[in-house]
C-alpha cells in the first residue's frame, strides 16, 4: 500500500518539477503555410527576389533559435508574420524557438545535439562563442544587405572583423521609476538611486552578475569590461552595500513588479521598459548620464548549421529594409538597420529612449566583450558570495549540531535493538 | 513468479539508461575538469557555499516539521471519518497539485506583494505594509504550501490501517487520551512519518523556484546554486555536478539516520 502510493505522487512530483525546468524555453513552431493566408496582407517588396528563390521546391528547413518575443508575429494587425513571409517568398520552411537567457543558449549549443542554423545572442556571448570557436564566418556575399548596417555598428568590439555577426537590435540600459512615488527630478536620476535609503525595499536590482556589476563598475568609474581583481572585489562590495535596500533580485519578474507598483525602482533594458511604459501610466524611463552598457544582438549561424547558405539568406531577409522595419516596430528595440530607422516615424527617431544620439552614445556608453575565464568565475564567485551573505543566516553550527544528534539517534537505537536481540536469544 | 520477474525487464532498463548511467556521468563530471583530468578542485570549492547548505537544509527542516505538525492530525481525523466523506476530503487536499506548480507559486506572489491581496486587507485595518515576500519565511511557506500533501498522504494511507479496535483496547485497559496517542497511534504510524517526511524533504532542500520567485534571490538555497551552474551566468557543469554530488550524499546520511528509527524490518536503507 505505501510503495502504491508513493509512486503515482513521485509522477506528480516529477511532472511538476518539469514543469519547472521547461517553462523557460517555450518552443513554437511555426505552422507557416495556414497563417499566411490572411485577408489583409500586405505586399512584401524585397531587393533581388531571384535571389531568394534558389532553394525553391527543395523543401529544405532552417531551425531559428531567438529570443522570446523578438520577432513580428503578425499577431496585431497590420503587421507582419516574418517567418511565414520567409517561407512564402524562398520556400524553405522555418522552425522557430525561443531562449530566455544566453546562458540557455549558450548551454543548448555546448551539450551538443542540438542543432540550430540562426542564433541571435548578444555582445559578449558572441565574443566567448567566437573564441571557443562555437560560430561559422558568414559569407557576407551572401547577405548584400549588410550594407543598410550603420557604420558604428560595423566591426564591433565583441566581433572585431564582422566576421560572425550581423547586428539585429541594440538596445541601453537604464532606470524605470514610478514618477508619483520618486519625487527626484529626471535630470537629477542617476545610477546612485539604487542605494538610496529613501526608497529601501522598493528598488529592484538584476539578477545576473554581468549586468549587476556594470551598474557598481560604472558609478566606481571603473571599466564596464574590467578583469581587475581589486576592481571587481570593489564593485562587489559596493553591491554588498546595496543590499540592504533591495527588495528583490530580478530579471523578467521586473515588468510585474513596476507595473503592480510593488516596487518603485528598477534598472531595465531600454526596449522592454517602453513596453512596460505602456502599461503603466506612472511609470517613467531615463538612462543615466554617468553612462551605461549598450548591448548589441546580432544574427550568427552556429557551428555545426545544416544549412549555411539558407540562414545566409535568412539573415539576409531579415535585414530587409521591410522586414527589418517590421521587427523593430513590433519589439521597440532600437535599430542598427539605417533604411528601417528612416522608416521609423519622428516621435520615436527622436526619443532619447531609443535612439540616445552618436554623441551620447560614442561618449558614454561601453558594449560588453567576453570576459577572461578567471575574470569570469571571479564576478561569479564574488556574485554568488554578495547574494548568499545573508544578514540573518541561521547559526552555521545548527545543522552539524542536528546532524550529531541523528548520529547519536541512531547509535542509541542500534545498541538498544542489539541488547534486546541478545535478551530474544535466551 | 519466474514469470512476472519478465515484466519488471522494462523498468529495469530505464533505471539503468535514467537514473544509474546519469548517476555516473554526475559523479564524472564531480570529478573531472574541462579537459577530462581528475581534479578535486570542484568538490573542494563546495566548501566555499556551507552557509547556503546551511540555509538550504535548515529551511527544508523548518518546513518538514511544519507540514508533520499540521498533516499529522489532518491525517488522524481523516482516517476516522467515514469512507465516502474520506474520498472528498482527499479529493481536495490533492485539488491544488492539479494545477501547475509554477502558477501556484506565482501566485503566491500576488498574494505576499506589498501591494498583494494580504498587505491591503491589513491596509484597510490601518496595519502594515509588512515586509511579506522575498523573506526566509516566504519560502519556507511556499514549500510548506507546495509539499503539504506529500505529508498527508503517506500518513493518511497508513493511518487508516490501523484498527479502530486497537484504539478501544487501550482506552479500555486504562490508557488516557495522551497515552493512546503517544503508545498506540504514533507508534503505529511511524512508517507513514518517514516516507512523508522524506517526501517533503527531500524536494523542500532541492527546490530552486519557490526561493526565487519568493525569495526575492536574496535567499540562495542549493537548487539555485546548481541552476546557476547549469543554465544561469555561471556556467560551470562541473562544479554544479560536484554541488549535486555533495547534496546527494548529505540527503543520503540524513535518510539513513532517519530510517534507523523505523520498525527492524521496514528499514530501507
Amino acid at each position: 500500500m505505501k510503495n502504491r502510493i508513493i509512486s503515482p505522487l513521485c509522477a506528480v512530483l516529477c511532472a511538476a518539477l518539469l514543469a519547472g525546468c521547461s517553462a523557460g524555453a517555450d518552443t513554437q513552431e511555426d505552422s507557416t503555410a495556414e497563417e499566411t493566408e490572411e485577408s489583409e496582407q500586405q505586399t512584401l517588396t524585397v531587393s533581388d527576389p531571384d535571389y531568394y528563390t534558389r532553394f525553391k521546391g527543395q523543401d529544405i528547413s532552417i531551425n531559428v533559435y531567438n529570443w522570446g518575443e523578438y520577432i513580428s508575429t503578425g499577431s496585431e494587425a497590420g503587421t507582419l508574420n516574418v517567418n511565414a513571409e520567409f517561407t512564402k517568398l524562398t520556400g524553405i520552411k522555418v522552425n522557430y524557438t525561443n531562449y530566455a537567457t544566453n546562458e540557455e543558449l549558450y548551454a543548448k549549443l555546448k551539450g551538443g545535439g542540438a542543432n540550430y542554423d540562426v542564433i541571435i545572442p548578444s555582445d559578449y556571448m558572441i565574443s566567448k562563442m567566437i573564441k571557443e570557436d562555437m560560430l561559422q564566418p558568414l559569407d557576407m556575399s551572401n547577405i548584400p544587405n549588410f550594407q543598410y548596417i550603420m557604420p558604428s555598428f560595423v566591426d564591433p568590439a565583441y566581433d572585431p572583423e564582422n566576421l560572425y555577426s550581423v547586428p539585429y537590435t541594440w538596445g541601453t540600459v537604464g532606470l524605470i521609476y514610478n514618477t508619483t512615488m520618486v519625487d527626484i527630478p529626471e535630470e537629477d536620476i542617476d545610477w546612485d538611486i539604487l542605494w538610496n535609503p529613501d526608497y529601501a525595499d522598493q528598488i529592484l536590482m538584476f539578477d545576473n552578475p554581468r549586468d549587476a556589476f556594470a551598474i557598481a563598475e560604472i558609478m566606481m568609474g571603473y571599466s564596464l569590461n574590467t578583469e581587475d581583481e581589486v576592481e571587481l572585489t570593489a564593485a562587489a562590495n559596493k553591491l554588498k552595500e546595496q543590499k540592504s535596500v533591495v527588495q528583490a533580485y530580478v530579471m523578467d519578474e521586473i515588468f510585474d513588479k513596476m507595473a503592480a507598483n510593488d516596487a518603485w525602482i528598477a534598472p531595465y533594458y531600454a526596449g522592454d521598459a517602453l513596453t512596460i511604459l505602456e502599461e503603466n501610466e506612472d511609470l517613467a524611463f531615463v538612462v543615466p548620464k554617468s553612462g551605461t552598457n549598450l548591448f548589441v544582438d546580432a544574427m550568427c549561424i552556429p557551428d555545426g548549421a545544416k544549412q549555411k547558405e539558407a540562414a545566409e539568406m535568412y539573415i539576409n531577409f531579415m535585414c530587409e529594409p521591410d522586414i527589418a522595419y517590421a521587427n523593430i516596430d513590433y519589439i521597440c528595440y532600437s535599430t542598427p538597420h539605417s533604411a528601417a530607422y528612416e522608416m521609423l516615424d519622428e516621435e520615436t527617431r527622436n526619443n532619447p529612449v531609443s535612439y540616445p544620439g552618436d554623441d551620447y552614445l560614442n561618449a558614454n556608453t561601453t558594449i560588453f566583450v567576453n570576459l577572461s575565464d578567471e575574470a569570469n568565475l571571479l564576478m561569479q564567485t564574488l556574485w554568488t558570495e554578495m547574494k548568499s551573505a545573508e544578514n540573518e543566516t541561521p547559526n552555521r553550527w545548527l545543522v552539524p549540531v542536528f546532524l550529531l544528534l541523528c548520529l547519536g539517534g541512531i547509535i542509541f537505537t542500534l545498541i538498544r535493538r542489539h541488547i534486546k536481540n541478545k535478551k530474544d536469544i535466551y | 513468479m519466474k514469470k512476472l520477474k519478465a515484466f519488471a525487464f522494462p523498468y529495469l532498463v530505464w533505471m539503468v539508461v535514467f537514473i544509474v548511467v546519469p548517476l555516473l556521468m554526475v559523479a564524472y563530471f564531480a570529478f573531472t575538469d574541462e579537459e577530462g583530468n581528475f581534479t578535486l578542485d570542484y568538490i573542494a570549492n563546495v566548501g566555499q557555499y556551507t552557509n547556503i547548505f546551511v540555509r538550504s537544509i535548515w529551511l527544508a527542516i523548518i518546513a518538514t516539521v511544519i507540514c508533520l505538525v499540521i498533516a499529522y492530525p489532518v491525517s488522524f481525523i481523516l482516517s476516522r471519518m467515514k469512507k465516502h466523506q474520506q474520498g472528498t476530503m482527499l479529493m481536495i487536499v490533492m485539488l491544488p497539485m492539479w494545477m501547475n506548480f509554477l502558477l501556484r507559486t506565482y501566485a503566491w506572489m500576488t498574494l505576499l506583494g506589498n501591494n498583494g491581496i494580504i498587505n491591503s486587507i491589513f491596509g484597510f485595518f490601518g496595519l502594515g505594509p509588512f515586509k511579506l515576500i522575498n523573506t526566509e519565511g516566504a519560502v519556507v511557506l511556499g514549500m510548506v504550501y507546495n509539499y503539504l500533501p506529500f505529508m498527508i498522504l503517506p500518513l493518511y494511507s497508513v493511518m487508516v490501517k490501523i484498527d479502530k479496535s486497537m484504539i478501544e483496547a487501550a482506552s479500555d485497559l486504562g490508557c488516557n487520551a495522551v497515552s493512546v496517542l503517544f503508545r498506540v497511534v504514533v507508534p503505529l504510524s511511524v512508517p507513514g512519518i518517514m516516507s512523508g517526511v522524506t517526501m517533503v524533504f527531500v524536494p523542500a532542500i532541492s527546490t530552486f523556484i519557490i526561493s526565487r520567485m519568493l525569495g526575492g534571490g536574496s535567499n540562495l538555497l542549493i537548487g539555485d546554486l546548481i541552476e546557476m551552474q547549469f543554465l544561469g551566468n555561471a556556467y560551470n557543469p562541473h562544479l554544479g555536478a560536484g554541488i549535486s554530488l555533495v547534496l546527494m550524499v548529505i540527503i543520503l546520511l540524513i535518510m539513513t539516520i532517519m530510517n534507523q528509527f523505523n520498525p527492524d524490518d521496514q528499514v530501507l536503507i
